[in-house]
């Protein structure tokens, strides 16, 4: 009974208790729910158009957030000033880079294994992980680095809200980082569904023989989706970069995205931000109020296992299309 | 001219139906374990059998496991680390519990143990599939890691939170622990994988392997002829966890000798994942190979540039080393993407009509 009641009611009680603790706790999972739907995002771009399950688009996320403060670290070295310009200077040479990258997966690893099963471009992209991660490194250095926050002039400093009985203190960046996510969500949205580009996007994404027929050239589309998606993972990179320091280790969070995935389903955008929702409120709220119960650390599973239930009940995610089967 | 089976009549259905029915190929596997089992153990230097042949050895038996599901049953799984984890512990536990049992029974008894935690797993395949499955086995990785590090029964409540090998013998013979040689616990383990190896074969040549392979190619059609999708999928998430928890159970008991939870964690998966792949989907001998490009790659990119007296720095040796295997796995990939053993092939048919193309 005690269990059962530790269960089921306890945590229920102290959310009643409390609320001022349950909404900041629903405030830092709505903020990490906003980033991994921003990794989602990034996914979801890349199977759609080419089907291609992207394991690497979380070391895109540090890829990108290395070379912009790396870049950064050298303009300075060449005294370039003041610092916001060597910033933005270094943030329009990331984008470059991100540019260039899409062009040589496109050309180096998408074309040559065209027509694969699925599971060989998956380790591809395995493939394309490790280089990324060596490349990454030896070229910036291994060590640990601070984002350029206050150089690209991003908001920072926290604001304390009074509301239920209590304090919640909301950090600007969280906020600013909300904003942008649901900016570029728009952006990309009216890209999809208003422009030449997008209507070809959705044209392969529904089918690539019909599309190649029709006359879109589906080169031209990857390297765009993979443009689309690097930049996704440059304000993700800088986002969560500014939230803790730019490593390697946060190549963790590229694993935190799959449930993300699964949930909201691999093929839908809206799904990408309900599931990164669902999951960052589930795994702040669940760590804090039954963590207790079980030892602390829930957070590197629970994610996994509310995907999985929900899975269980809709295979193909919440909002993923249904998947039919033929003989 | 090589490799021909010219003159070689099969005259009833067992010789034709054989596994190595090409004299060749008998000759090459004598020749094979001849080398493992005579000429390894007495020519070879410490270093060759404790940091290369043991560990190689172990790996492919891993990835024979994950083959078998993955390979063979088409189930993609991520969770192979923590399979492997559940062996060791397991292991662990039964030999300190009742340390008068042979070491050698409960390293094969924790297979059994991992084969259940593979079913429990196993058991959303029916409904998930695909990418969907392979991100639901994340779940058994996070979660078991989890297990391994906050439950402190695991490993015997010491501080360290690190499981420690005990010594154990065999005949008077230390065979685990600090105390046992690299040549007894290298035989201990070939013995092993090379029996495993033979079953599985036989495994994947009979009619459960045909099942699997059936369900591999296409599930829907396969329940359509009568195959259960339920009982067949959860036998090779059982067979296949069984070789990973007995992998992981001598990992840590022949190879390191100690271990911790984070040698469990998702980077294994990954890697046993890479030799599957890199050496061939649905291949035992792929397995071997994969397991071998893939381990023994890092060491020889490690040594080689201190033999050429290059002075390079050790951190960039080690990012240098990360862009090789990235570039080599894709550039694998894009040349033979039905893996090493699928490259065997096409040499074996070149020696066979050699000096003629075709």
């Amino acid at each position: 009974m005690d269990l059962l009641y530790n269960v089921f009611i306890d945590p229920f009680v102290q959310m009643g208790s409390a609320p001022d603790l349950l909404v900041q706790a629903m405030w830092e999972g709505l903020v990490a729910g906003v980033l991994y739907a921003l990794i989602a995002l990034g996914f979801v771009l890349i199977f759609k158009a080419s089907g291609v399950f992207n394991f690497a688009q979380g070391i895109m996320v540090v890829f990108a957030a290395l070379t912009l403060v790396g870049l950064y670290q050298m303009l300075a070295r060449w005294g370039v000033q003041p610092a916001p310009l060597a910033a933005y200077l270094a943030l329009a040479l990331t984008i470059l880079v991100m540019l260039v990258l899409a062009f040589a997966v496109e050309r180096l690893i998408l074309r040559p294994l065209v027509n694969q099963p699925d599971i060989i471009l998956f380790m591809a992209t395995f493939g394309l992980t490790y280089f990324l991660i060596g490349l990454g490194q030896f070229i910036f250095g291994g060590e640990t680095k601070v984002m350029i926050a206050n150089e690209l002039n991003l908001p920072r400093g926290a604001i304390e809200v009074q509301a239920f009985g209590g304090f919640v203190s909301l950090q600007e960046i969280d906020i600013a980082a909300a904003v942008i996510a649901s900016i570029m969500v728009v952006t990309l949205g009216l890209f999809f569904q208003k422009t030449r580009i997008g209507r070809a996007l959705r044209a392969v994404a529904d089918s690539h023989k019909a599309a190649l027929s029709v006359g879109i050239s589906l080169e031209q589309i990857w390297v765009i989706v993979w443009f689309a998606a690097g930049i996704v993972a440059l304000t993700t990179g800088i986002m969560w970069g500014a939230r803790s320091d730019v490593s390697f280790a946060l190549d963790i969070i590229a694993l935190k995205a799959l449930p993300v995935l699964i949930l909201g389903g691999f093929t839908s955008i809206p799904g990408a931000i309900v599931g990164g929702i669902v999951i960052g409120l589930g795994e702040k709220i669940g760590e804090f109020y039954w963590g207790p119960l079980l030892g602390s650390g829930i957070e590197s599973w629970l994610a996994y296992v509310i995907a999985l239930i929900f899975l269980l009940f809709r295979p193909q995610g919440l909002f993923g299309e249904r998947i039919i089967e033929r003989i | 001219m090589f490799y021909r089976e010219v003159g070689q009549f099969k005259t009833n259905y067992v010789a034709d139906s054989a596994v190595f029915p090409i004299l060749q190929d008998r000759v090459g596997l004598a020749v094979i374990l001849f080398t493992a089992f005579v000429l390894i153990p007495c020519f070879g230097d410490s270093f060759l059998i404790q940091a290369v042949m043991i560990p190689f050895l172990i790996f492919a038996l891993a990835a024979i496991g994950l083959n078998l599901l993955t390979g063979y049953t088409g189930l993609l799984s991520l969770g192979t680390g923590a399979f492997m984890g559940v062996g060791a512990y397991a292991c662990y536990k039964l030999t300190t519990l009742f340390p008068s049992v042979n070491i050698i029974v409960w390293v094969i008894a924790s297979g059994l143990f991992s084969a259940v935690v593979g079913v429990l797993f196993g058991l959303p395949s029916l409904r998930i599939k695909g990418f969907y499955l392979a991100v639901a086995t994340l779940a058994a990785q996070f979660f078991l890691s989890w297990c391994f590090v906050r439950v402190p029964w695991l490993y015997n409540y010491n501080t360290s939170g690190a499981i420690e090998v005990p010594t154990r013998s065999l005949f008077g013979l230390p065979i685990t622990g600090a105390t046992a040689t690299h040549t007894v616990r290298y035989f201990l383990v070939l013995v092993i994988v090379v029996v495993m190896t033979w079953l599985a074969s036989n495994l994947v040549h009979g009619r459960i392997g045909r099942m699997w392979m059936a369900v591999r190619d296409m599930d829907l059609a396969a329940e359509l002829i009568g195959i259960r999708l339920l009982p067949t999928k959860l036998l090779a998430f059982a067979i296949s966890s069984f070789y990973c928890g007995v992998a992981g159970a001598m990992l840590v008991f022949f190879w390191y000798g100690g271990a911790e939870a984070s040698v469990f964690d998702v980077n294994l998966s990954f890697f046993i994942l890479f030799m599957v792949i890199i050496g061939g989907l649905g291949s035992l001998t792929g397995s071997f190979f994969g397991a071998a490009l893939i381990f023994i790659l890092p060491i020889v990119l490690r040594y080689i540039p201190p033999k050429f007296g290059l002075p390079i720095h050790p951190a960039t040796v080690e990012h240098v080393q990360f862009m090789i295997i990235g570039a080599l796995i894709i550039v694998f990939l894009i040349t033979e993407p039905a893996g090493l053993a699928r490259l065997w092939q096409i040499q074996k048919q070149r020696l066979r009509v050699w000096p003629f193309p075709y």
